[in-house]
């Protein structure tokens, strides 16, 4: 591609500002056709792996499939099978209420610890680098370690709990309490994060605007809630939104907190839909049942992130 | 103001606690044995037994779990989708920041389009594509579905459009530079901090990539988490084995994090103020 050849004939005068070795059709060529080529293999390739698959999940999902294979069209069953599925239902109670309980305390623990961040501090770097450390730890490698600290009979949350009278937990038995042991997988993994594009948006404010609300008498938490806030809202929407998506795909954490059981507990009481999802195809290889669960994981997550939205909305509303 | 400022660093403090507490707990297992587990207090000091856990790691007691071949697997897949991905979102980042081209707009806004949609939905039909193609349990699998990512060429278009001036562009041109001259010797140079935090972030996600590769591969041609879920379930009593596993997947992300921790910090606040 490079075209320095130095000593091939000019076929046409040289063009003001152009190149005197090339002829003008590959000019013209270079200017106006090679910006295509090079967005071409992005467009190309997702394409085939991205947008294809996509279309094809909602083929799929009007499809019965079985052991044997493709069994024919059967319109919108899958769907309507769905909707009267208790596991499917069950499984969207879990995913939300994990939702609530993992994104809640994370947006709320970044909110501080960037704030606090975001003073002139001794030893900075070690704190952001310290808070941001759990984001390079894998899923799986975060589910081992709190599964481990988990334990009903060995784990040391239960041995911590045991100190302040607390008898042992068997954190993986009860909704909630495997609720509050998976989502705390999620809150660890991403509160350093969160703080960080926090404490971006914190340290764009201007100091002004602290200055004149000292003058006019506003203490720090005043300050915090009517200038910190309202200014990095752009911030809190891309995590709210962000953890959304994140939260309503969850899987790794729940399923290997079960030791790899895809139907989440005993009593499924810890599958969530991207769980469910995966026990249709890949284990009951019903394709059109996994895709159909598929499509509706979608439709929640626009759902929720919509209703997110006008949640967000409202309170800027309240708060001028 | 002194007592307030003893407060900010001890609830700082206990955050870091927190947050490096379990990787710390990680390591302490990995360097004992078995009998450390259900022992309260527990144990806060490395023991001696890393080199005989790393051995059973991958000597025959574990050989279920094909740990080695995860590793390699892993490392193979990482280093070419992150090659891959940021060459290619450098170039249509270039191109989306600098070139002139009709329909640039529509496009550019596809590719935003495509940032929004959960990938993890399309794995049921990517997955009959691939027993199509005949590549389950093949290591192209985890690889070519992901040589290009949409939030890559957003964060390079973002990039480049500052870090490449106009001026620079146009002088390249008047000494008869091609294009793809230009992307070579003008625009990559200015492209390569940027290009680095999306590589070290390309190179975090795919190695720490899962629910994909349990789908499509097998156990005994797993990848490095896939493994590590492997160790999960099937020694799920032998917790320094499953524990030195983690360590061992999870070492290399943590030194790309010491050397490259100040970056990344910088990657993701940039990425924060633009969005």
């Amino acid at each position: 591609m490079t075209t320095d050849a130095p000593a091939r004939p000019a076929r046409t005068a040289p063009t003001p500002g152009g190149a005197r070795t090339r002829p003008g059709w590959w000019n013209r060529f270079d200017l106006h056709g090679s910006p295509y080529l090079f967005i071409a293999p992005f467009f190309v390739l997702f394409a085939a792996f991205g947008l294809f698959p996509l279309g094809y999940t909602a083929w799929v999902s009007l499809r019965s499939w079985d052991l044997t294979g493709d069994a024919g069209f059967v319109g919108f069953a899958n769907y309507s099978r769905l909707f009267g599925d208790p596991d499917f239902w069950n499984a969207v109670v879990n995913t939300l209420g994990l939702l609530v309980l993992a994104t809640v305390p994370q947006l709320l623990l970044a909110l501080i610890v960037a704030a606090l961040l975001n003073r002139p501090l001794r030893a900075l770097l070690v704190f952001r680098l310290g808070v941001l450390a759990p984001i390079v730890t894998s899923v799986a490698a975060v589910a081992i370690v709190f599964g481990q600290l988990y334990g009903r009979d060995t784990g040391l949350v239960n041995g911590a709990l045991g100190l302040i009278g607390i008898s042992p937990i068997d954190w993986q038995a009860g909704k909630l309490s495997s609720w509050v042991a998976v989502s705390s997988m999620v809150n660890w993994r991403w509160t350093g994060y969160n703080a960080l594009i926090y404490l971006a948006a914190m340290q764009a404010i201007s100091r002004d605007l602290y200055e004149a609300a000292q003058i006019d008498g506003a203490g720090p938490i005043r300050q915090f809630r009517n200038i910190t806030v309202p200014l990095i809202r752009p911030a809190l929407i891309f995590t709210v939104v962000m953890s959304v998506i994140g939260g309503m795909q969850l899987f790794t954490e729940p399923l290997l907190f079960g030791q790899g059981d895809v139907s989440g507990g005993s009593l499924r009481q810890f599958q969530t839909i991207a769980m469910y999802m995966f026990e249709q195809s890949f284990q009951n290889f019903d394709y059109g049942y996994g895709s159909a669960v598929a499509w509706m994981i979608f439709l929640l997550t626009v759902v929720v992130g919509v209703v997110n939205l006008l949640i967000s909305r409202r309170l800027r509303g309240g708060a001028q | 103001m002194k007592q307030r400022n003893t407060l900010v660093y001890l609830t700082l403090l206990v955050s870091l606690v927190l947050s490096i507490f379990p990787l710390y707990w990680l390591f302490v297992v990995a360097t004992r044995s078995n009998d450390v587990i259900g022992q309260f207090p527990p144990p806060l000091a490395p023991g001696g037994n890393l080199g005989d856990n790393i051995q059973r790691l991958f000597g025959p007691e574990a050989e279920e779990a094909h740990f080695a071949r995860g590793l390699l697997n892993s490392a193979i897949a990482s280093i070419c989708v992150t090659v891959s991905v940021v060459f290619f979102s450098s170039l249509a980042g270039f191109a989306f920041a600098k070139l002139r081209f009709r329909g640039r707009n529509a496009l550019l806004i596809s590719v935003l389009a495509t940032m929004m949609v959960p990938v993890q939905m399309g794995i049921v039909p990517l997955y009959m594509v691939m027993v199509k193609l005949g590549w389950q349990n093949h290591l192209q699998a985890i690889i070519v579905p992901f040589l290009v990512s949409a939030f890559g060429v957003f964060l390079m278009r973002q990039y480049a459009e500052r870090a490449v001036p106009d001026e620079l562009i146009e002088a390249a041109r008047l000494d008869g530079c091609s294009t793809f001259g230009l992307f070579v010797r003008v625009v990559s140079p200015a492209l390569r901090p940027g290009a680095a935090v999306l590589g070290l972030f390309t190179f975090m996600g795919t190695w720490n990539e899962f629910l994909w590769p349990l789908a499509v591969m097998e156990a005994d041609n797993p990848t490095v988490q896939f493994s590590l879920s492997q160790l999960a379930t099937q020694y799920y009593t032998d917790y320094t084995l499953m524990f030195t596993g983690t360590l061992i997947a999870t070492v290399p992300l943590l030194l790309v994090f010491i050397l490259f921790g100040r970056q990344l910090i910088s990657g993701i606040m940039d990425g924060a103020v633009r969005s």
